[in-house]
């Protein structure tokens, strides 16, 4: 998981994105626990509030648990729930941005699909 | 639940008009950001609540009683200021046997940790510190005293960057492990806004903002775009402020962006540096 904030979205949705990529790397496998909310905000040089806010948010979508007085712990079968997750996400993050920009250079559809072809042939 | 109320406050200096009916709370563990531009009246408010300034008018009170020359409250806050308290010659070894005097709560063995990260030896006179060791030395002294209300008056002042990072994380390990309220005046906003949990903007003795960060944060955006463009998305729109390069202008706007965005036109969120220096612009 990356180690750097940005201004782009709030902090808690960056530290829950955050955890989620290092669930999806394997960095925190399932079953396994997770740093404390004190490591990442101090980690993080931010208020525990928004690390813990940004956790809870994981631990309503049942991809974190809590251990009450151990830790937060990855839920079994997390990675295909953030799978799924990011699949619904796919088209609004990525996709569309895309063809935003395509179209500012005046790429047509074919131009787009024959790089993206190109790319997974790679 | 004990908190400090600010009623009303106002503070005069001849004809300089400091503070201007101030009214402000400052709930138990909680980390405050006190933002404002140099002379807007931050020192002068956390003189008045530590009880080292009179006020004018209004009062500051704490659990219900008046704070001025009153030593229960007085024993519960601590201000970290540029005032140096301490006689002359006193070595930080000293300062840190005074401090347990007078605040029992002093951590000793911690003080001299932090001395030990920071690379301050205690032998050493306060005098004769650096800006930046000085600013270090009041920090361990306000991070030691163990009192649930403390006050920072520009604690990062001369720190170089690897110390503010330090000081920083110190600062939230603290606050994670013993909570307590820390209200930190400051006008580097970048890099303290993550540990703000409550910011109050205060300019030319008038406090223009009291929310938490996050409101803040979401209260606007910023919209950017050729000039013509721009100016048109933001009639009728409460406009802050904006910046040009060339044909090229950034406004910022109040609000939240409602409906389809222009083509033609990005936005982007305000940061918290971006909208301090637009809301406390002359």
């Amino acid at each position: 998981m990356k180690f750097e904030l940005n201004q782009e979205k709030p902090i808690f949705l960056q530290i829950a994105e955050g955890i989620e990529d290092g669930i999806l790397t394997d960095v925190f496998p399932e079953g396994g626990q997770i740093p404390s909310i004190t490591d990442f905000s101090v980690n993080y040089k931010i208020n525990p509030a928004t690390a813990l806010k940004g956790i809870n948010l994981l631990v309503d979508e049942e991809i974190l648990f809590k251990k009450r007085g151990v830790g937060m712990f990855v839920s079994e079968g997390a990675v295909r729930k953030l799978k799924i997750k990011r699949q619904d996400q796919f088209y609004n993050n990525y996709i569309g941005k895309l063809i935003e920009e395509a179209k500012r250079l005046g790429f047509t559809s074919e131009d787009i699909i024959a790089m993206i072809e190109r790319g997974f042939a790679q | 639940m004990k908190m400090i109320e600010v009623k009303d406050l106002s503070k005069d200096f001849g004809d300089v008009q400091a503070l201007s009916h101030v009214n402000l709370n400052f709930e138990e563990n909680t980390i405050y950001g006190l933002l404002g531009r140099n002379g807007a009246g931050k020192s002068t408010l956390l003189n008045i609540i530590n009880n080292r300034l009179f006020p004018s008018s209004g009062s500051v009170e704490f659990d219900g009683a008046a704070v001025t020359e009153n030593p229960k409250s007085l024993s519960q806050f601590y201000l970290a200021n540029e005032d140096n308290l301490y006689p002359e010659g006193m070595t930080v070894k000293n300062a840190f046997k005074w401090s347990k005097e007078f605040y029992p709560g002093f951590d000793t063995n911690y003080a001299y940790k932090l001395c030990g990260l920071f690379e301050l030896s205690p032998k050493k006179k306060i005098k004769k510190l650096s800006t930046g060791y000085r600013s270090i030395f009041r920090n361990i002294v306000a991070l030691s005293v163990n009192v649930p209300f403390v006050f920072l008056d520009e604690p990062v002042l001369g720190l170089d960057a690897y110390h503010r990072e330090l000081f920083y994380k110190i600062l939230i390990e603290k606050y994670a492990e013993r909570p307590f309220t820390a209200v930190i005046s400051t006008h580097l906003i970048e890099e303290v806004a993550g540990v703000l949990e409550r910011i109050i903007i205060i300019k030319d003795g008038n406090i223009i903002r009291n929310t938490s960060a996050e409101e803040l944060l979401q209260a606007g955006y910023c919209i950017s775009g050729s000039a013509a463009l721009v100016d048109d998305y933001t009639k009728g729109r409460a406009l802050i402020g904006c910046d040009t390069l060339g044909g090229l202008k950034t406004a910022y706007v109040i609000g939240k962006p409602d409906g389809a965005i222009p083509d033609g036109l990005e936005v982007g969120n305000m940061d918290l540096q971006k909208l301090f220096i637009q809301l406390t612009s002359a």
